[in-house]
């Protein structure tokens, strides 16, 4: 595998204005202000996050995952990477990353694929989607499940092969790696803190997350 | 790579930055053929009957082990379903990573040409075309979803760098897709947004809409994975009783 680089943060989190913790399986919804730091910490390691944003004056303008890999040439997310959205806009900034590598291409698991994926009886296990689904019913104004597009996968691996293929592989990160990005507008962020028992994304064993805010 | 018992219905012509749409009913194949050496197709998929059904193409590359697309794969859904399968393909690695271009890109690497001065030879541009064929089915810019870009390629290295994979596609290359379900196909011809060429200079396609038998046990697509015999069986549970 490719090298990866380490960007770590100034920011002391005894001065966050902000400081929660999502439970495994859980979700969360809130807007991040533009120029506020956010930082999301995998506590105990190996944790995929699924997460979306949107322009907080317009939810038709959201986070785009084809946009951001394109404008970059680059399949993975890490320090420096323009989070974009899908009319052309800067959503948020990623300033530092002691993971090194999140995936984008991957999408988040739901009932529904997780039969396609594993077997058909699988539809009972709770899944990203239904988290999704349960927080936008919470969140209301008109948010619905057209909403809910390509997300990111915060500590998540997935290679792309040189001659197309695609494989799941064990995370790249460890408890207390976490990854902060700076907001370049208002938005809108909705996080899923994937309960995935099917495959390693979760090292089997899907465990909380931080999430610090800073002025 | 054709059928023997399959029947033409009928043809058209898609000029180079144009668009399309079009309700293909259940288990009729769109055969798409590119007229000119680097052709591009931007490609959305929706099922016709219920449009939150949609394209889901990282559920898709997940559920394949793929980050290409080609014969064998199918397109699914974000509800596990079929839309459209690859039953035929002369190229071989058709992108479902580079995603398509909007009018700041088309000004800024082809320059201004405006409807007023160059009629219909103005530059167009794939997101907006995107959204002219969807609002003719209510869809809107919510309802975008990740698109495929047929006969185009884009190569990943090991770390991840993304780079155009030029001469993917020569005149007269094909591709198959049959609809599992009745699926609402919105595609356009504009080009791939990672082409290098600073010329605009969209490639025309012929679309051929054919009947040809409908996916039996033996099927090949059905069976690619085990994975893609899930999703027909879900699929035709959308059709039982009938």
């Amino acid at each position: 595998m490719s090298t990866l680089v380490y960007t770590e943060s100034t920011f002391d989190p005894a001065l966050a204005c902000y400081d929660h913790i999502v439970p495994a399986g859980d979700g969360w919804m809130q807007e991040i202000r533009k120029g506020q730091t956010f930082r999301i910490v995998d506590l105990e390691g190996n944790q995929a996050v699924d997460t979306l944003f949107y322009n907080a004056h317009d939810m038709s303008d959201r986070y785009s995952a084809q946009d951001t890999i394109r404008q970059q040439r680059s399949l993975y997310l890490t320090t420096g990477t323009k989070l974009m959205s899908s009319e052309g806009n800067v959503l948020l900034t990623i300033t530092a990353d002691t993971c090194g590598r999140h995936d984008t291409i991957g999408g988040a698991c739901a009932a529904e694929s997780n039969q396609v994926r594993y077997a058909i009886e699988k539809r009972p296990m709770h899944s990203c989607r239904d988290t999704f689904m349960k927080i936008i019913t919470e969140w209301g104004k008109g948010v619905t499940k057209c909403d809910i597009t390509h997300n990111i996968n915060f500590f998540m691996n997935v290679p792309v092969t040189p001659t197309g293929g695609l494989s799941f592989e064990d995370g790249v990160s460890a408890g207390g790696r976490y990854v902060e990005m700076r907001a370049e507008m208002d938005v809108i962020c909705l996080i899923s803190n994937c309960p995935q028992l099917n495959n390693p994304c979760n090292a089997y064993n899907p465990t909380p997350v931080r999430l610090l805010i800073w002025d | 790579m054709s059928e023997p018992s399959e029947t033409l219905l009928f043809d058209e012509s898609v000029p180079g930055g144009g668009m399309w749409s079009f309700v293909l009913r259940r288990h009729l194949t769109l055969r798409i053929t590119a007229e000119a050496d680097g052709a591009n197709v931007g490609l959305m998929a929706y099922n016709a009957d219920a449009p939150l059904d949609r394209l889901n193409l990282p559920d898709t590359l997940k559920a394949q082990y793929t980050a290409k697309l080609t014969r064998g794969h199918v397109l699914m859904s974000d509800m596990g379903h079929a839309l459209l399968s690859i039953t035929a393909d002369t190229i071989g690695w058709h992108d479902p990573l580079g995603g398509h271009g909007n009018a700041a890109l088309a000004l800024s690497k082809y320059g201004e040409a405006a409807y007023q001065t160059h009629r219909n030879d103005w530059h167009r541009n794939a997101h907006d075309n995107f959204l002219i064929e969807l609002g003719k089915h209510g869809l809107g810019k919510r309802d975008l979803v990740a698109n495929a870009n047929l006969f185009s390629r884009v190569d990943v290295d090991g770390n991840g760098v993304m780079s155009f994979h030029p001469h993917n596609a020569r005149a007269d290359d094909s591709i198959d897709l049959r609809a599992e379900m009745n699926v609402l196909i919105v595609l356009n011809t504009c080009p791939h947004p990672l082409d290098p060429s600073p010329t605009y200079s969209p490639k025309p396609i012929k679309l051929s809409v054919l009947k040809a038998p409908p996916p039996g046990p033996d099927d090949y697509c059905r069976n690619f994975r085990s994975e893609n015999q899930r999703c027909f069986t879900l699929t035709e549970r959308l059709f039982v009783g009938l």
